[in-house]
């Protein structure tokens, strides 16, 4: 059974339609990711998948329930970190997890057990007994992921995980997100508009513009599409006939030079660059230095959307600010 | 369906954030404190017109300003949502696999208990200045009010607060509900002494009610029969409450 099944999934909010026509699948154990710009509708995506949002039209299968019909079944299985902080700033650590255990209807002995455990996960047992509203902004994600495990749940939501934390951090919670899809299995559902962060962690992604899917697959397949790595040799001597050379062989899409650099495309660089070294010096030129270089998913995102993701954002962020909030809050 | 963990979480919730809160309990004790003491002292001399000879103005006055207090901390505890709202905490509480009764429910109690302390303290604090109540009978029947009070006004915070976004609503239903409510409410003189077209609206104030009824417990006066009050109190908070549930339950939290 796949732990997410959406169907034809739409949300229109008076005259915007910021979900269109949506439809994939998340297998269970999955680490999935939904990568767009802000205003790319990932946060109306997971807001209709974890039932605070009704869909216009279309439905979904979480863990497999309905969210339109057993919204409940759906609340008891999964669990969500929000993007903006949802914890309770007057109450301590400890307590957001208490009642959030005790929300979930897990007994006293349970409690206290399952606290320790997801406190210790992402280091937290020593500020337990701290006021949130003392801590910074990377121990709230913290707790909120906690939190977001205490009731065990089938699929765990995470919306923008990192969205504003420094790059430590940042990595630190990068390693809890790949501890519990490894070790717990948890199926894992994440959104981002940091490239590297889809890149490092999601098995598969969906790449989000304006409401609708313009790609989805798995980060190394979505690059591939491209036409593969390029790779730059910087040659001592003549490489007037290397050149040549190297056009005649099938598997070099692409050769430009520029000085005494020749830029080369092809699938799978790195296994090829010690062929292109052996074909150079039959040729009778040296090679004085070898770089691989991957296109990112910021390069797919520009395929398939013909901006890239910044492009995006300062189109939209000024746009989206006076939407979310239209007197200007924070 | 009602889901008493929920509940209890929930008060317990607010109790915590009120004993925490030492500023919120002095403050919103102030205000009224300081019409007790000001308007007490400086009408208490002078007959007001529509008062009995024998009532002097600070016995008229403790139990408006009981109703008072009531009034403003069972909005605010209504409104309360707002918070959650502005701070994001309501996204927590509404994916919670619980139902949305028990989650009303829960912020009810937790609403009411705040009130009534606010309410104890007032009261404790208006005998340290001399009223008196004749017995606790008188005394229970005061609380009968005070809670119904204190549920009419936490179901309209619930109301407003379903209704709107953010926290700028919120000075506007201070402003432009809350302080009507109270002064239309003859907390502060005998509703006898305003032109009658006011007085209409007086009588669509359920605190008018409310505040003429903590009279009859407390003071033994009152404009209309205690048992009037008593029904059309209990007839206020029972279609407020249901209207405050119904909203909260149709808020969209994302």
């Amino acid at each position: 059974m796949d732990a997410i099944r959406v169907d034809n999934l739409t949300k229109r909010f008076d005259g915007l339609t910021a979900v269109d026509n949506v439809s994939f699948s998340v297998g269970e154990g999955e680490l999935f990711g939904l990568l767009g710009p802000n205003g790319a509708g990932k946060t109306t995506t997971i807001n209709m998948l974890s039932t605070l949002l009704k869909p216009t039209s279309g439905d979904a299968a979480v863990a497999g329930f309905s969210v339109t019909k057993d919204r409940d079944d759906v609340r008891k299985s999964i669990g969500i970190v929000f993007q903006e902080p949802a914890l309770d700033s007057k109450l301590t650590g400890r307590e957001n997890l208490e009642f959030h255990a005790m929300m979930y209807g897990i007994d006293k002995a349970e409690r206290r057990r399952r606290i320790a455990e997801v406190l210790e996960l992402v280091e937290l047992s020593e500020k337990s007994r701290v006021l949130v509203e003392n801590y910074s902004g990377g121990m709230k994600r913290r707790l909120e992921i906690a939190r977001g495990l205490i009731q065990r749940p089938k699929v765990l939501f995470l919306d923008e995980p990192t969205l504003g934390l420094d790059a430590q951090t940042r990595r630190n919670i990068w390693d809890y997100i790949e501890k519990l899809n490894g070790e717990a299995r948890v199926t894992i559902i994440l959104t981002t508009h940091y490239m590297e962060e889809a890149d490092f962690l999601c098995e598969r992604i969906a790449i989000m513009d304006n409401g609708r899917f313009v790609a989805l697959d798995t980060p190394p397949r979505l690059k591939d599409l491209l036409g593969g790595d390029v790779v730059c040799l910087e040659v001592e001597g003549d490489p007037g006939p290397l050149i040549d050379g190297f056009k005649s062989l099938d598997w070099i899409k692409g050769c430009s030079r520029h000085e005494e650099t020749l830029n080369l495309t092809m699938e799978k660089g790195e296994r090829r660059i010690p062929e292109l070294i052996t074909v150079a010096q039959r040729y009778g030129v040296s090679v004085a230095c070898v770089q691989l270089r991957k296109p990112s998913l910021e390069d797919v995102f520009l395929h398939f959307t013909g901006r890239t993701i910044r492009d995006r954002e300062a189109g939209t962020v000024e746009r989206n600010r006076t939407m979310m909030f239209p007197h200007g809050r924070r | 369906m009602i889901n008493w963990t929920a509940i209890y979480v929930m008060w317990l919730r607010e109790m915590k954030r009120y004993m925490r809160a030492k500023s919120r309990v002095f403050g919103s004790l102030a205000m009224p404190l300081f019409f007790m003491a000001f308007l007490g002292l400086g009408f208490n001399r002078m007959p007001v017109p529509g008062i009995s000879e024998d009532v002097n103005y600070i016995r008229f006055l403790v139990p408006g300003i009981l109703g008072m207090t009531l009034l403003f901390s069972s909005t605010m505890q209504g409104l309360s949502v707002l918070w959650d709202k502005e701070f994001g905490f309501l996204k927590e509480i509404m994916v919670a696999p619980v139902s949305r009764v028990s989650l009303v429910l829960g912020r009810i109690a937790g609403g009411i208990t705040t009130a009534l302390i606010q309410g104890m303290l007032i009261l404790l604090l208006s005998l340290l200045m001399g009223f008196r109540i004749a017995g606790v009978g008188q005394f229970l029947l005061a609380l009968v009010f005070m809670l119904l009070i204190g549920f009419t006004f936490i179901g309209l915070g619930l109301i407003f607060a379903s209704k709107m976004k953010d926290m700028q609503g919120f000075s506007i239903v201070m402003n432009f509900i809350v302080f009507p409510l109270f002064f239309l409410s003859g907390a502060l003189y005998p509703l006898g002494n305003l032109p009658v077209f006011v007085r209409v609206l007086s009588y669509a104030d359920p605190l008018t009610f409310g505040i003429d009824g903590l009279r009859g417990a407390l003071i033994d006066v009152s404009s209309l029969p205690i048992a009037l009050d008593l029904a059309i109190m209990v007839g206020f908070s029972l279609i407020m409450v249901f209207l405050g549930a119904y909203f909260f339950e149709k808020t969209e939290s994302a």
